[in-house]
């Protein structure tokens, strides 16, 4: 029996989220009784997998998946995990992750929970809890398959390390030479932290009054190195991008740290960034309802308040470097 | 151009969750219920294909009759035909199922569905029903340009976006960006006189077992009170966030 684990790389190198989906898989594997078998598609290092608990690791070298194709990566993962005998696949909640994941369950014939905040409280049946109604409520789910794909909500789970062989060896795959998506070009700042990846999250909302304000939200967000994010309001107005509205229909936020400034905190804003640990809201409103959700707050006015709050953190950093 | 835009039938974002039957359903006293939002983005951008392109729009549902008001919005919205599966939506994959059967009876060539609906947030149905249907797909889609059976895309990724190529037939799981929040269409007068008379089909579902169930909902925990800092008193911010919190 074993659990298989997509971890993904970018630039040669495992993404954060591989190690932490590595740690889960080894929680779902001793569970159940059996190993870890992580697949690694033109990935990094298998060595780094194992001190988060992969006792294998598959190789996958393919041109064809150089770039990208949720269908040839949901193939190649499935034929991994056929090969493997996987019962479990775990995967994450990036991007292309929820992409391929319902293309993998049918291709298993496996149920697909995804969202899951924890471990399996049981795995024979598999039952799973997930966040549902946009992070306002849990459900436990009860999978019915023989085998399962597992998809961990962001930050769930955090590293837990575990030493294990991560023994390499190749695997091939064969893949349909037409895959029906064609990628022509991409547009990713590369020197930004994208609210997915991010461990802190500053964002801003009408209090700011106006776009040309958005500094005070940038300079905080550069001394944190976090991602900036906005209310729905702001990215309606256009002030900012619409990639950047957290909120029940906007992004889910699930950071360590979510600084909210000039932000009411309307429910559909507070159910996007629920799971974020530790929220800090800053606003000159004492009857903002945000404060009812926050863990620390600041009765204050973001054009004094953020400006100073930045140079005290340059000067923390400086001293904590 | 014939398109199917899949609509899931769901609580206003404004509503409080609460559950009933030892927290096994959910508790829909006094709430409110719409088109799923990433749906009508869709459905908004299906609009602007049967206006310029000339295109049929059916609208469909897996559900039980409560949903048909939703369905009768859809119609008034310009939709032209809908079809309700008589089920109650169990999982992603029965439902994704039932409204692939949708799709092949009814010969679609652009299958608009949510990124995701905001009930259950599961994300499975546009992937479930492509692989089912061995249709392209491509989720996240804040783009969608069709000229003959050809389709450029444009695809949001964590920290940007990519822009596609593809073909019919085609399933995209759409969001905000298909078009913009300005863009929707409140239902006017004529729309909903209109809508009376369209039909809406209620179909039997295709046998399917579901994959899940949802065996109990919870609550998250009642969160503890907020520490209040005084803004002339940054530093304890700081330290509260440095010791206590431990996130800087």
């Amino acid at each position: 029996m074993s659990v298989l684990v997509y971890t993904e790389s970018e630039g040669g190198a495992f993404k954060k989220v591989a190690l932490e989906l590595t740690s889960y898989a080894k929680g779902v594997a001793n569970a159940m009784g059996g190993e870890v078998t992580a697949v690694s598609i033109n990935g990094g290092n298998a060595a780094d997998l194992g001190n988060y608990g992969a006792d294998q690791v598959m190789e996958i070298n393919d041109a064809t998946l150089e770039t990208f194709n949720a269908k040839n990566y949901a193939a190649a993962l499935a034929q991994a995990a056929k090969a493997a005998g996987a019962k479990t696949v775990v995967v994450s909640s990036s991007a292309n992750s929820k992409y391929l994941a319902p293309l993998l369950a049918v291709e298993l014939g496996a149920a697909y929970a995804p969202n899951v905040v924890a471990l399996p409280e049981s795995t024979s049946p598999m039952k799973v809890k997930s966040t549902v109604y946009t992070n306002k409520a849990f459900a436990i789910n009860e999978l019915k398959t023989d085998v399962t794909v597992i998809g961990l909500a962001k930050n769930a789970y955090g590293l837990h390390e575990n030493s294990a062989a991560a023994a390499a060896s190749a695997f091939g795959v064969e893949l349909a030479g037409d895959n029906g998506v064609e990628v022509t070009s991409v547009d990713k700042a590369t020197d930004k932290v994208t609210i997915a990846d991010a461990e802190v999250v500053v964002s801003g909302g009408r209090g700011l009054k106006g776009p040309e304000n958005w500094n005070l939200i940038e300079d905080l967000a550069d001394t944190l190195g976090a991602a900036t994010a906005c209310s729905k309001p702001v990215s309606d107005m256009g002030w900012r991008p619409h990639s950047e509205h957290v909120g029940q229909t906007g992004k889910p936020v699930a950071s360590n740290l979510y600084i909210a400034i000039g932000i009411s905190g309307a429910i559909q804003h507070l159910a996007g960034i629920n799971s974020s640990k530790v929220k800090v809201v800053i606003n000159t409103d004492p009857e903002a309802p945000f404060f009812k959700a926050a863990d620390y707050g600041i009765v204050g006015d973001a054009f004094d308040v953020v400006p100073r709050l930045t140079e005290k953190l340059k000067q923390f950093k400086a001293n904590n470097a | 151009m014939k398109i199917l835009v899949c609509i899931s039938h769901v609580p206003d974002t404004t509503s409080k969750i609460n559950f009933t039957d030892n927290d096994t359903q959910f508790d829909t006293n006094g709430v409110q219920f719409v088109i799923n939002p990433n749906d009508e983005f869709g459905l908004t951008r299906a609009m602007w294909f049967k206006e310029k392109q000339g295109a049929t729009v059916h609208v469909a549902n897996v559900g039980d009759a409560s949903a048909e008001p939703t369905l009768r919005k859809a119609l008034a919205i310009g939709a032209d035909e809908a079809i309700r599966v008589d089920a109650p939506a169990t999982d992603g994959y029965f439902v994704a199922k039932q409204l692939t059967k949708v799709a092949q009876d009814g010969g679609y060539d652009l299958i608009i569905a949510g990124r995701e609906s905001i009930d259950y947030n599961g994300g499975m149905v546009p992937g479930m029903m492509a692989a089912m249907l061995g249709a392209n797909f491509v989720n996240t889609c804040i783009n969608l340009e069709v000229d003959g059976s050809d389709a450029t895309a444009v695809r949001e990724i964590d920290g940007g976006k990519e822009s596609v190529k593809t073909s019919l037939p085609l399933v995209i799981g759409g969001q905000k960006g298909l078009v913009e929040e300005s863009d929707l269409r409140i239902p006017n007068m004529r729309g909903i006189m209109m809508a009376r008379k369209k039909p809406l089909h209620v179909v039997a579902a295709d046998a399917a077992e579901a994959h899940a169930a949802t065996a109990a909902f919870e609550k998250p925990a009642p969160k503890g009170a907020v520490t209040m800092v005084d803004p002339e008193n940054l530093d304890q911010l700081i330290e509260l966030l440095h010791n206590e919190a431990k996130v800087i």
